[in-house]
C-alpha cells in the first residue's frame, strides 16, 4: 500500500514581498495523529497550512511526501468559511469526486454515503447555500472525506460557527481521524485544542518554537512564547 | 408637442389591431437580436471566464481591449461587417449581405465585447471566493472556467439581457448590413428610422414605445427569474 | 419549476426558428435604389405588379445615388435604379453596367418657409431664386450625401453662377443625410431645401414649409435603370434582373408607374424609349 508519509518540510520559508511570514520551518509529520497548530494572530498558521497542502509555493526550502517531490492527491483542506457551489449538498460533494475522476454512476452513491457519515443525508437535495453554517461546514467535510484523504488539513474550521455547530463539526473531525486520516488543524479555540489534539505545534512570528504532546503542552509548555500565549488567552 | 400623445394612441392602435406587418417586424427584431446574443455568448462567455480565471501572456492587454471595444459605435461594426460580407470582400461568395443572417452576425460582433467584459467581472468576483477551494480540490483551469460559468449562471443571464438590450436597440449595424429591405430585413429600429425620415413622427414614436415596452417586459421577466432563483438556490 | 423552464425554452425556440414571412427565397433580385424613390412610396405600390406574376421577389436597398452605385460597383446588387445621369454615365464608362435605360422622370421643387425671408415664393426661375437665397444668406439645407438630389442641387447652384466654396457660410447647412431627414432638419430650422416632388408629397412633418418654386425645366429629374455587368460580377442574377428591367420598361410597367398617385397627384412620369 502506497503511503504519502512522512511529510517532511525542510528549511521552509515564505516571504512573498520580502516580508518573512514563515522562516526556517523544519517539520516532519509521520501520520496517524491529530496535530493542532497554535499561535497568535499573524503567526503564520494559515500560511503554513496552505504551504503544506500545496496551495502556496514556499519561497525557500522543500517539501517531500515520502521522499517524493510530487504532491499527492489524497489530501484535503477545509477552510474556515465553507465554499459551497450553487447546487445541492449532494452535488457539492459529488463535485469533488468528479474532479478526482470518479465515474458518473459511482459519484452519486459515494457522495450520499459521505453525507450519511456526517449525518446530513436528509439534506442531500437541499441547495447547499441555504444550509446553516455548521451544516455547510459538514458538507465541506463530507466533500473532503469522500475523496478518502490520507491527511486532512483544517484551517480554523469552527471559527465562524456557534458552539453547537462547532461540536458537531468536531465530532466529524474525530470520525474522519478514526477512519484513518491524519488530521492537521489550526484553531484559536484552546478548549477545542484540548479536546482534539494529540500534539501541539506552536508557531510564533513564522517560526516553530515547540512541538509537544498535547497534555504536556497545556500543563507546562516548553517555550516562553507559548507560556505567554496560554496565559493571555482564555480557554 | 402633440406628437407624444398621438404616438401613444397610434401605438395602442397598432398593438390592438395586431397589424400583420408590425408583428412580422417585431418577430424579426426578436429573432435577430436573440440569435445574435446566443451566438455571441457561445464565444464571449467562455472568453470572459478565461480572462478571469486564466493566467496567460497578454491577458491584461486583451482585457483592456475588450473593455474598450464595448464602446464601438454600431455603425462602425456595421461597416466592418459589411466590408467582410460584401461581394467584393473576403466572405462575399457566401452571399450573406442583406439577409437576416448578416444582421445576426453584425449584432453578435457588436455585443461580444460587452458580454465578455461583464462575464469577466462576474466570474472574477466569484473566483475570488472559490479559487482556493477549487485549487485545493485539484481543478484545472478548464474545469474551473466551466464550473464558474455554471455557478454564476443567474448573473450571466442578466449579462446576456444587457447584451440583448444593446442589440435590439441598435440601428447603425443592421441598417448597413441588412439594407432595411421591406419584408426581409426591416426590424423595429430601422422602421423607426425610416418613418422618422418620412416625417411620420407619430408612427415612429408608436413603434418606439412598443420597442421600449417589449424590452421592459423582457427585463421584468429576467428580474423575477433572478429573484426566484436567489430565494431558492442562495 | 421544470414547467416554467420548459415553456421559456419553447418560446425561445419559436422565436429563433422563425415566425417571419415565408418568402420563396430562391428567386429574388437585389435592387439598389435611392432613398427619395423609396420614401415616395413608389416601390411599395409598384413592385407587387411585377412580383406576383413573375414570382421574383424584388429586394430594394435604399441609399443615396452615390452609395447605390458604389454598392453595385462592389457587386452587392443586381440592378441599380437611380437618378443622376452624370454619375450613371460614369458608372457605365467604368464598365460596371450592361446598358443604361431611361425609365421615368419627376421634378425637383424648391421648398421654403412660409414667411419666405428670401422672397422667392411663386417664382418660376430656379436660378433667380437661388441667387436671392445666397444674397440674403437665408438658411438653406443641403443633403450633402452624393445623392442624385444633391448632385442636382450642386448643378443648379453652378447654373445660377454661384461659387459655393466661396459663398458658403453658416446659412448653408450641409447635413449629409437622406431626403427625409434633410426635410426634417429644414422643417425644424425653417430653411429652404431642394427636394424631389415624390418625397415631398409623402412627407408628413412639414411644419411651416411649402413649395416656393416649381416648374422650371432645369428641375427635371431623370431616372435610369442599369443591370449590373455579369462579366464583372458573375454571381449577378442576370436573367431575373433583366426580366425586371424589361417589365419596368414595358407598357404594363410604365402604366403602373403613371398610376402611382398621392392625393390624386401623379408623382412620376414614365418616359422609357422604345
Amino acid at each position: 500500500m502506497h503511503t504519502i508519509f512522512p511529510l517532511t518540510l525542510t528549511g521552509i520559508g515564505f516571504a512573498p514581498n520580502e516580508v518573512p511570514v514563515l522562516a526556517g520551518i523544519d517539520l516532519r509529520i509521520e501520520g496517524g495523529a491529530r496535530t493542532v497548530i497554535l499561535g497568535a494572530n499573524g503567526a503564520g498558521k494559515s500560511v503554513l497550512m496552505r504551504v503544506m497542502h500545496g496551495l502556496l509555493k514556499p519561497t525557500a526550502g522543500h517539501i517531500l511526501w515520502n521522499a517524493s517531490e510530487s504532491r499527492p492527491r489524497a489530501q484535503g483542506l477545509v477552510f474556515q468559511r465553507p465554499v459551497m457551489l450553487r447546487r445541492s449538498a449532494l452535488a457539492n460533494v459529488a463535485y469533488g469526486l468528479k474532479l478526482a475522476g470518479v465515474a458518473y454512476d459511482r459519484r452519486s452513491m459515494q457522495a450520499r454515503a459521505a453525507l450519511e457519515r456526517v449525518g446530513l443525508a436528509h439534506l442531500a437535495d437541499r441547495p447547499a447555500r441555504v444550509l446553516s453554517g455548521g451544516e455547510q461546514q459538514r458538507v465541506a467535510l463530507a466533500r473532503a472525506w469522500a475523496l478518502e484523504p490520507r491527511i486532512l488539513f483544517l484551517d480554523e474550521p469552527t471559527a465562524s460557527l456557534d458552539p453547537t455547530a462547532a461540536r458537531s463539526v468536531e465530532q466529524v473531525i474525530v470520525d474522519i481521524h478514526a477512519a484513518g486520516a491524519t488530521v492537521v488543524m489550526t484553531t484559536h479555540n484552546l478548549g477545542q485544542a484540548r479536546r482534539l489534539a494529540d500534539e501541539i505545534i506552536f508557531l510564533h512570528a513564522g517560526r516553530i518554537t515547540e512541538r509537544t504532546p498535547a497534555e504536556e503542552f497545556f500543563h507546562r509548555p516548553h517555550s516562553t512564547e507559548a507560556q505567554t500565549f496560554l496565559q493571555g488567552e482564555l480557554p | 408637442m402633440r406628437d407624444l400623445p398621438d404616438g401613444l394612441s397610434a401605438a395602442l392602435g397598432l398593438v390592438a389591431g395586431l397589424d400583420a406587418r408590425l408583428l412580422d417586424i417585431v418577430a424579426l427584431s426578436l429573432r435577430v437580436s436573440l440569435s445574435a446574443v446566443i451566438l455571441s455568448a457561445m464565444l464571449a462567455l467562455p472568453l470572459g471566464a478565461l480572462l478571469a480565471v486564466g493566467d496567460f501572456a497578454g491577458r491584461r492587454t486583451l482585457t483592456v481591449m475588450i473593455n474598450g471595444f464595448m464602446g464601438l459605435p454600431a455603425v462602425v461594426v456595421g461597416l466592418l461587417v459589411y466590408l467582410l460580407l460584401s461581394r467584393a470582400g473576403p466572405l462575399g461568395p457566401l452571399g450573406l449581405l442583406f439577409t437576416p443572417t448578416a444582421m445576426v452576425i453584425a449584432q453578435a460582433v457588436l455585443v461580444a465585447p460587452l458580454l465578455a467584459a461583464f462575464t469577466r467581472q462576474t466570474v472574477e468576483d466569484a473566483w475570488r471566493e472559490y479559487r482556493e477551494q477549487m485549487h485545493s480540490l485539484g481543478a484545472t483551469t478548464r474545469q474551473a472556467t466551466a464550473t464558474l460559468l455554471w455557478d454564476t449562471r443567474y448573473s450571466l443571464f442578466t449579462v446576456m439581457l444587457a447584451g440583448f438590450g444593446r442589440a435590439i436597440a441598435e440601428v447603425g449595424a443592421v441598417m448597413i448590413v441588412g439594407g432595411n429591405i421591406d419584408g426581409v430585413t426591416r426590424v423595429m429600429t430601422t422602421t423607426i428610422a425610416l418613418e422618422t425620415s418620412k416625417g411620420d413622427l407619430p408612427l415612429a414614436l408608436a413603434l418606439g414605445l412598443i420597442l421600449i415596452a417589449l424590452v421592459l417586459a423582457i427585463n421584468a421577466l429576467a428580474y423575477v427569474t433572478g429573484a426566484w432563483a436567489q430565494r431558492r438556490l442562495g | 419549476m421544470t414547467i416554467v423552464r420548459r415553456s421559456l425554452l419553447a418560446t425561445l425556440a419559436c422565436l429563433t426558428l422563425g415566425t417571419g414571412p415565408v418568402w420563396s427565397a430562391d428567386s429574388f433580385i437585389t435592387v439598389a435604389s435611392t432613398t427619395s424613390t423609396e420614401q415616395s412610396g413608389l416601390f411599395g405600390f409598384l413592385l407587387p405588379f411585377f412580383e406576383k406574376p413573375s414570382g421574383i421577389q424584388v429586394r430594394v436597398v435604399a441609399l443615396g445615388t452615390g452609395q447605390a452605385l458604389d454598392l453595385a460597383r462592389r457587386g452587392d446588387a443586381d440592378v441599380v435604379f437611380v437618378h443622376d445621369p452624370a454619375a450613371e454615365e460614369k458608372f457605365m464608362a467604368e464598365g460596371n453596367g450592361v446598358k443604361r435605360q431611361e425609365v421615368m422622370y419627376n421634378d425637383f421643387v424648391l421648398i421654403g418657409p412660409k414667411d419666405d425671408p428670401a422672397s422667392v415664393a411663386g417664382g418660376k426661375d430656379i436660378s433667380v431664386a437661388l441667387k436671392k437665397i445666397e444674397a440674403s444668406k437665408s438658411a438653406f439645407v443641403s443633403r450633402g450625401d452624393k445623392s442624385g438630389t444633391h448632385a442636382a442641387e450642386l448643378r443648379l447652384w453652378k447654373i445660377a453662377g454661384i461659387d459655393l466654396d466661396a459663398g458658403k457660410g453658416p446659412w448653408y447647412r450641409d447635413t449629409g443625410s437622406g431626403m427625409g431627414p434633410a426635410l426634417n432638419t429644414a422643417a425644424s430650422m425653417n430653411a429652404y431645401i431642394l427636394a424631389d416632388r415624390g418625397t415631398w408629397l409623402n412627407f408628413k412633418n412639414r411644419q411651416n414649409l411649402a413649395i416656393v418654386v416649381e416648374g422650371d425645366k432645369r428641375l427635371f429629374n431623370q431616372y435610369g435603370v442599369i443591370l449590373v455587368n455579369p462579366a464583372k460580377h458573375p454571381h449577378v442574377k442576370q436573367a431575373a434582373g433583366q426580366q425586371f428591367i424589361d417589365w419596368i420598361l414595358s407598357e404594363t410597367g410604365q402604366k403602373a408607374i403613371a398610376d402611382y398617385k398621392i392625393g390624386g397627384e401623379q408623382l412620376f412620369f414614365p418616359n422609357a424609349r422604345r
